[in-house]
């Protein structure tokens, strides 16, 4: 499965675990207006550790990168990370 | 104050082994020690054992004899033992075992289940009982005890055709006061045998008709998963240790619907607080005025004790005091009043923080514990690099259930319905079981 799409499944189901209305996917979409909070995207960064085996933020906190806003952003952060 | 084996009961008091019975009665003109008990007078002694049987045996024939006796929990090697020799200022060892080579200087004295007659010499003095609890460190905590502290809960008329069991170790504070209980009270007492598996420990308490036992709610939920969990019909049930959820005591209910099911809170440094009869969780919060003998008040939402049970001090020297200015402990055990009921929240020093937020692990669990189909569960935490950490949970099904994506959404969901959205595990794993430490708690730590 791409890992967009694994991604994009994971802002899904936390969504509907918490009762959260997301807002339509976009890339732009800043990621605190996706309709999720931090604790929802602490949940999506754990499941993704997982199941993707990457945890890519201590690594970019490490090398002082910055980290993803938007949903595009996200989602080039794993794929790198992923196919590190 | 009596010693140990003076107690006019003692004769009553069997201890059932998987390699025999012992009659501690037999000691009054036996001996278990290599050397006269009258050479240990007034000395402080480690007693240092691979056998409960052994343990408990030095401990009837050394009370009010030597000044102060070191019950060491299994566990203690030979580097610790030096750091309890060193602490406790002790000049014996007492052991089934052979002296570790360079391990200490004190006089080293054999002990062994084959008795040998030996003059008792009357005892003379209050005996220090010294307790090992787990420090922060990795090193022991030694808590200074007397007989008086560790007995004064128990009533020494016993029930007729009494036999007590316990799933504890008696070289620890659970297992030791089952085991003053039976000494005191003239009851037959079954052991554990080392490193007994739990089903031939009941196979053994079902042959011996035990009538009173007892273990943390994870000994019993260990057992009630296995088939021998059947064969035993105990009229009295105790539990300590840990939180008693409403879980296992309902469960403990269906299984053993004869059985009368107690809960204690009890530790080692705040002795035998109370006990909760009416098989709920918590307790009531009339406790805090009516207990005989036992002060209780919540301070900073700790529940703090003081009573004729308290452990009187430490022995280790970068200890801080065990008592607070008002003669108080503290058990670091948070409680929540809800309804009239106080419900223990965990420990003050097992509180996880999420984004700022705090959850008790034992809070999660106790939901989880509910569902339909989890034997057990454990919280931890996770870092993360968005709130700093986040719940997880491991969780053992009961036999016959199978995990998997799709329980792992309902059992969210069956958190989401009562706890606040940090508390609910983000990761579910389900393992096959859950590890117990040597005091039957759920290991919640590396």
């Amino acid at each position: 499965m791409p890992t967009r799409t694994v991604i994009l499944s994971h802002f899904e189901q936390v969504a509907k675990e918490q009762d959260k209305q997301l807002a339509p996917f976009d890339d732009n979409l800043p990621l605190l207006e996706t309709g999720l909070d931090s604790l929802c995207l602490a949940i999506v960064v754990a499941r993704l550790e997982d199941q993707l085996g990457v945890e890519p933020f201590s690594a970019a906190a490490a090398e002082d990168l910055p980290f993803p806003t938007t949903i595009g952003e996200f989602v080039s952060f794993y794929e790198v990370a992923a196919h590190a | 104050m009596l010693s140990l084996g003076e107690s006019p009961n003692l004769p009553g008091c069997m201890l059932c082994t998987a390699n025999g019975d012992v009659p501690l009665g037999l000691l009054r003109t036996n001996s278990c020690l290599d050397a006269a008990a009258s050479s240990l007078d007034g000395r402080s002694v480690v007693v240092w054992t691979s056998g409960l049987v052994e343990a408990a045996m030095a401990l009837v024939e050394l009370d009010g004899i030597a000044s102060r006796l070191v019950l060491c929990p299994p566990g203690i090697g030979p580097d610790l033992l030096a750091y309890v020799i060193e602490t406790a200022a002790a000049d014996v060892v007492v052991s089934d075992q052979t002296r570790p080579e360079g391990a200490c200087t004190a006089t080293w004295i054999g002990c062994q289940r084959e008795l040998h007659p030996a003059y008792r010499p009357a005892p003379t003095r209050a005996t220090e009982w010294v307790l090992l609890t787990s420090g922060t460190t990795g090193l022991p905590k030694l808590v200074v005890h007397s007989l008086a502290s560790l007995t004064e809960a128990i009533r020494t008329e016993a029930a007729p055709s009494t036999v007590w069991s316990t799933f504890y170790d008696i070289r620890r504070f659970g297992g030791l006061q089952i085991f003053l209980r039976a000494a005191l009270t003239g009851a037959p007492f079954l052991l554990t045998d080392v490193q007994e598996p739990v089903g031939d420990f009941l196979a053994r308490a079902a042959a011996c008709s035990i009538t009173h036992i007892s273990g943390t709610p994870s000994h019993w939920r260990t057992a009630l998963m296995n088939p021998n969990a059947k064969l035993i019909s105990p009229r009295y049930i105790r539990l300590s240790g840990e939180i008693a959820d409403q879980t296992i005591l309902n469960n403990l209910s269906a299984a053993y619907p004869e059985a009368q099911i107690v809960h204690a809170f009890a530790s080692t440094e705040a002795g035998v607080a109370f006990e909760v009869t009416d098989c709920l969780a918590g307790f009531p919060e009339k406790y805090l005025s009516a207990l005989n003998g036992v002060e209780m008040k919540i301070q900073n939402g700790s529940m703090r004790i003081r009573s004729g049970r308290l452990a009187m001090r430490y022995l280790n020297r970068d200890q801080a005091s065990l008592l607070s200015s008002d003669g108080f402990v503290d058990t670091g055990d948070l409680v929540d009043l809800r309804d009239g009921r106080y419900f223990f929240m965990g420990r003050r020093d097992g509180v996880i923080n999420i984004g700022g937020l705090k959850v008790h692990p034992e809070e999660v669990e106790a939901v989880m514990n509910r569902y339909p189909g989890v034997l057990v569960s454990l919280v931890r935490t996770r870092r993360n690099p968005i709130t700093g950490a986040v719940v997880t949970a491991d969780v053992a099904l009961r036999s016959g259930e199978t995990g998997g994506p799709e329980l792992e959404r309902e059992l969210i969901g069956f958190c989401r319905a009562s706890l606040a959205a940090h508390k609910v595990p983000a990761v579910i794993k389900f393992v096959p079981r859950l590890v117990l430490s040597e005091t039957g708690k759920l290991i919640r730590h590396g």
